[in-house]
């Protein structure tokens, strides 16, 4: 029998992944991509209430940052700025679905079939961490030691990201309306950058 | 708990490089005239320097640093060795031309050697968070690479598919991770594979993951069922990318299937051993049969590269150390063979002109007798006709794949193989016996190119002659 306490953090995470899975299921299936994006903020928020659930308050916390704070509201200034054509985009539906569901169907069989079989064959599903440990400081210390080279490296990843984003996407083009920060920086306050102009008071459209 | 100097040493050359992009991408905001200059010679020096660290560190035993992510041994330095040469090689032969193209920018050079970071991190990685890592830095930059030339519709179409198949191969490397993870509970290559040792029977989770990493494999070398983005990219990504994207990641692509498959999966032998046979087969058929219809040489070689695939994975599913040599042999001999043929057509190309159609090649010889010969030497080579390298890279895999009782599937090979000569020699025929449709202008090219690219083709004779020596090379990394 479970006791209260078990009943409420059990009930918890059924609510938690059910509304996962609902808002996942809503962001493929709604039509209009904007409610698709706040779809999936409503999964990552959800993700991360599991994750606070199970110790990770950390990860929970970064992720609603990361990616419900930063990521997901760049993507919808990004859809609501493009002039998506949904007709264009439900074009050939019908064509591709046949090979998408067979896809899907074995995918799910797979899984199913793996998960149903005897929870996985070798090696154990990794416990949850003491509740003593402080799982931020605990993160911190195997990012910074066990895992310091694929950290360097990710960080090389990001650096080229920067360069490749930057070398493909800017162009001087003369056309384009740009400043240029130098030229504002070099201007000089005492330089008559306005000039005033003295208007003779006159009578209506008399010359001045 | 710490990381000791050991660990710092054994990654010295990559952190050697990575500092000098740093200091690379910094000097090209500054620099102006001399800008061009400096970026080449100071990427050409750090390779230098890389490569004298990584003979000084050489060692016929493994040595595991930085907590397990990382692995130096005889495998890895020799395969490092040969992709800083390549890449100096791809440097050298790209400056005239990309600088004909207005393309020779500072970021060419970043994303260069931030490439070959990648694929020194793949090659030395340990573990499957690194192996992922390392092929995030090498597919990244390779994308950047080929949409580098922006007002080039086709180059971007081609950056198009290639970004969008490799997302598609980095979700199902991803997803066949976490797989073996979820059921091993290990990053670790060594740890993994003495727990399938250790375990009995397999799960079909672990089939699970073991599919999907394969078929990101199969992406990064360009073997069936992921090819399709090889004569895509070939065609429209700029020549001298295309020297480097067929060339450095594929002897990554082989140290990712050593990593992986061999060391970290290797007790699963048999069951991978039957998809890579069929991976094989189809990458030799594809290879063969398609690459006779293409009127462009730069999609005929993406389609060798895709028949080449074949060979080295006939090498590694032989499952021995026989077999790995082999392979590995056949991938040093394929990046030689590879830089030289682009080295010819970079060559041959000039402003406004790339000589990417077969009928550029018609009546080289008249024009350009000992170059014509370094393509005659290239193509030759490819197809497997003694004495040059190829052959023996033919000759060794398929002793390999006999060695192991599968005659069938030699047989199968030699056939392709024999399909295959056919359009190699259709190229020695055009250079030789056509004549020129209108006239051409004689080739000029720098002088060091030209030493290179000579050296570059003698390297294919030479090596061929005395095949020993690699072969030997080859052996002692993996014990015989």
């Amino acid at each position: 029998m479970l006791s209260p306490g078990e009943i409420i953090y059990q009930a918890l995470f059924y609510l938690f992944a059910g509304a996962a899975v609902l808002a996942g299921l809503r962001m493929i299936l709604t039509r209009n991509p904007v409610y698709s994006a706040l779809f999936l903020v409503l999964a990552f928020v959800n993700v991360a209430l599991l994750w606070v659930q199970m110790g990770a308050e950390f990860l929970g916390i970064i992720l609603v940052l990361v990616y419900v704070g930063a990521v997901m509201v760049l993507f919808l200034f990004v859809v609501m700025m493009l002039d998506i054509n949904l007709a264009t985009l439900r074009q050939g539906v019908t064509r591709y679905a046949p090979l998408g569901l067979v896809v899907a169907g074995l995918i799910i069989a797979e899984i199913v079939w793996a998960v149903w079989g005897h929870f996985l064959g070798v090696g154990n599903t990794p416990q949850t961490a003491a509740s003593a440990l402080s799982n931020t400081r605990e993160l911190g210390t195997e990012i910074y030691t066990h895992y310091l080279y694929a950290f360097e490296v990710a960080a090389a990843i990001l650096v080229l990201g920067i360069v490749a984003a930057i070398a493909l996407t800017l162009r001087w083009r003369p056309a384009t309306k740009h400043q240029n920060p130098g030229q504002q920086m070099r201007v000089k306050a005492d330089e008559r950058r306005i000039r005033l102009v003295d208007l003779k008071a006159g009578k209506k459209g008399e010359e001045s | 708990m710490g990381l000791s100097a050991t660990d710092y040493i054994a990654a010295l050359p990559e952190i050697v490089l990575l500092g000098a992009i740093c200091v690379l991408l910094v000097a090209a905001v500054f620099l102006r005239e001399t800008r061009d200059a400096v970026l080449h010679y100071g990427s050409l020096l750090t390779i230098a320097v890389m490569a004298i660290i990584t003979g000084f560190l050489l060692r016929d035993h493994q040595m595991i640093a930085w907590h397990g992510n990382f692995i130096q041994d005889g495998m890895g330095d020799v395969l490092l060795l040969f992709c800083y040469a390549i890449t100096g090689a791809v440097l050298v032969y790209s400056r005239p031309y990309l600088k004909e193209r207005g393309l020779l920018s500072g970021e060419f050079y970043v994303l260069m050697l931030m490439a070959l970071l990648g694929a020194m991190v793949l090659i030395q990685a340990y573990s499957m968070l690194v192996l992922y890592l390392g092929v995030e830095l090498l597919a990244i930059s390779m994308y950047a690479l080929v949409a580098l030339s922006r007002d080039d519709g086709t180059a971007s179409e081609a950056a198009m598919k290639f970004f969008v198949l490799g997302a598609i191969s980095a979700g199902a490397l991803l997803f066949g991770m976490s797989w073996i993870y979820g059921l091993s509970g290990t990053l670790n290559i060594g740890v993994l594979s003495a727990q399938l040792v250790g375990s009995s029977g397999t799960s079909i989770g672990l089939w699970v993951g073991l599919g999907f990493v394969i078929l990101a494999m199969a992406f990064e070398l360009g073997a069936v069922p992921f090819h399709m983005w090889l004569p895509d990219v070939y065609e429209g990504a700029p020549s001298s990318m295309v020297a480097f994207i067929g060339s450095v990641p594929k002897i990554a692509a082989f140290a990712f299937f050593m990593r992986l498959l061999v060391e970290g999966l290797g007790p699963l032998h048999d069951i991978w051993m039957w998809l890579l046979t069929a991976m094989a087969v189809g990458s030799l058929t594809i290879g063969a049969i398609v690459a006779i219809a293409q009127p462009n040489i730069k999609r005929m070689l993406a389609y060798s590269t895709i028949n080449h695939a074949g060979f080295i994975l006939l090498g590694i599913l032989a499952g021995n150390a026989l077999g790995y040599r082999a392979a590995m042999f056949y991938t040093l001999a394929y990046v030689i063979m590879f830089v030289g043929a682009f080295g010819v057509i970079i060559l041959m190309s000039r402003s406004g002109f790339e000589a990417d159609m077969l009928d550029d090649f018609k009546g080289l010889n008249e024009r350009s007798p000992w170059y014509a010969f370094v393509m005659l030497m290239m193509m030759l080579s490819m197809a497997g006709i003694p004495p040059f390298i190829g052959f023996f890279a033919k000759l060794e895999v398929i002793r390999a794949v006999l060695d192991v009782n599968m005659t069938w599937l030699a047989v199968y090979a030699v056939i392709m193989a024999v399909i295959a000569a056919f359009y190699y020699l259709r190229i020695v025929k055009l250079m030789y016996f056509d004549h020129a449709e209108d006239k051409q202008p004689a080739i000029k090219a720098p002088a060091d190119l030209r030493l290179l690219l000579s050296v570059n083709g003698l390297a294919v004779l030479g090596l061929g002659l005395f095949p020993g020596g690699l072969l030997a090379l080859c052996g002692i990394v993996f014990g015989i």
